[in-house]
């Protein structure tokens, strides 16, 4: 039992309270709050892996900025309790079940072929410099579509939550 | 030290807590916060890999992928709005009709 091991065990108890907190909780806010803690505490498994850009980004991005449109739309639509329905019961009888034995079958594959080595604590050798050499020379390409993609989704955004014109609408 | 297959097994219970919660959820936006898991759960064994292997550009696929999912956000959740206004529910169950 070392230092890395109870960091990495803490971060992740936070990140597996979260993510059954998300599946737990009926009313979307709260689902939307423990999201945001299994972000956070993601971070803190990415700078224990040496990774301070995804680490920042990750806050700032994710749990900052998109987790804030997240919890916008809950409150601007006003959303409830969700109610069970029939589907639901459905799911939760044939999902859980067939999740829980892929879940078993993955975890014996991984723990039985891979990772023997242990990975050291801040492994990675980048810091933001060198992920930025990489980014802007190898994945120039790949940076650039991004932007336009990124250009589409705000007029698509725009464009689909904007008011509908009432013309041609019998209400 | 921590192995590998820890981060990994972190990694596939958060992809895996993500299905379950696209399975059983019914409110819209529970949904697609459930698809943001899934997507958190990736980063997570990219960047181990990209400890384990020494490779920088694992980092730089999860800033794309982090790119991808914010530009999906903006989309879903416009679309989330225009679905609550036609239909003034956030139940997919009674979203089943592509045309009202």
């Amino acid at each position: 039992m070392n230092f890395h091991l109870i960091l990495f065990s803490a971060f992740g108890a936070v990140c597996v309270a979260g993510a059954v907190n998300l599946l737990a909780q009926r009313h979307p806010i709260n689902s939307a709050l423990s999201l945001i803690t299994v972000m956070a505490a993601l971070a803190g498994e990415y700078l224990l892996l040496g990774a301070e850009f995804v680490a920042a980004v990750q806050v700032i991005v994710y749990a900052g900025a998109i987790m804030v449109l997240f919890v916008f739309v809950i409150m601007l639509l006003n959303a409830g309790e969700e109610e069970e329905t029939k589907g639901s019961r459905v799911a939760v009888m044939f999902g859980v079940p067939g999740m829980l034995i892929g879940g078993v079958l993955i975890a014996w594959v991984v723990l039985r072929h891979s990772g023997t080595e242990a990975v050291a604590i801040g492994a990675l050798p980048g810091d933001p410099r060198d992920i930025a050499q990489l980014l802007f020379h190898n994945f120039l390409l790949p940076f650039e579509v991004t932007s336009v993609l990124i250009l589409i989704a705000i007029m698509g955004a725009v464009v689909l939550a904007s008011k509908p014109e009432s013309q041609g609408k019998v209400d | 030290m921590v192995p590998l297959s820890y981060y990994l097994l972190l990694s596939g219970f958060l992809f895996g807590c993500g299905v379950i919660g696209f399975l059983i959820k019914r409110n819209i936006i529970t949904i697609f916060m459930s698809i943001e898991l899934m997507l958190n759960g990736v980063n997570l064994s990219f960047v181990a890999f990209a400890a384990h292997w020494h490779a920088l550009s694992g980092q730089v696929f999860v800033f794309f992928v982090m790119v991808v999912a914010a530009a999906e956000a903006a989309v879903g959740l416009a679309i989330i709005i225009a679905v609550y206004r036609t239909r003034e529910t956030l139940n997919v169950d009674q979203v089943n009709l592509l045309k009202l």
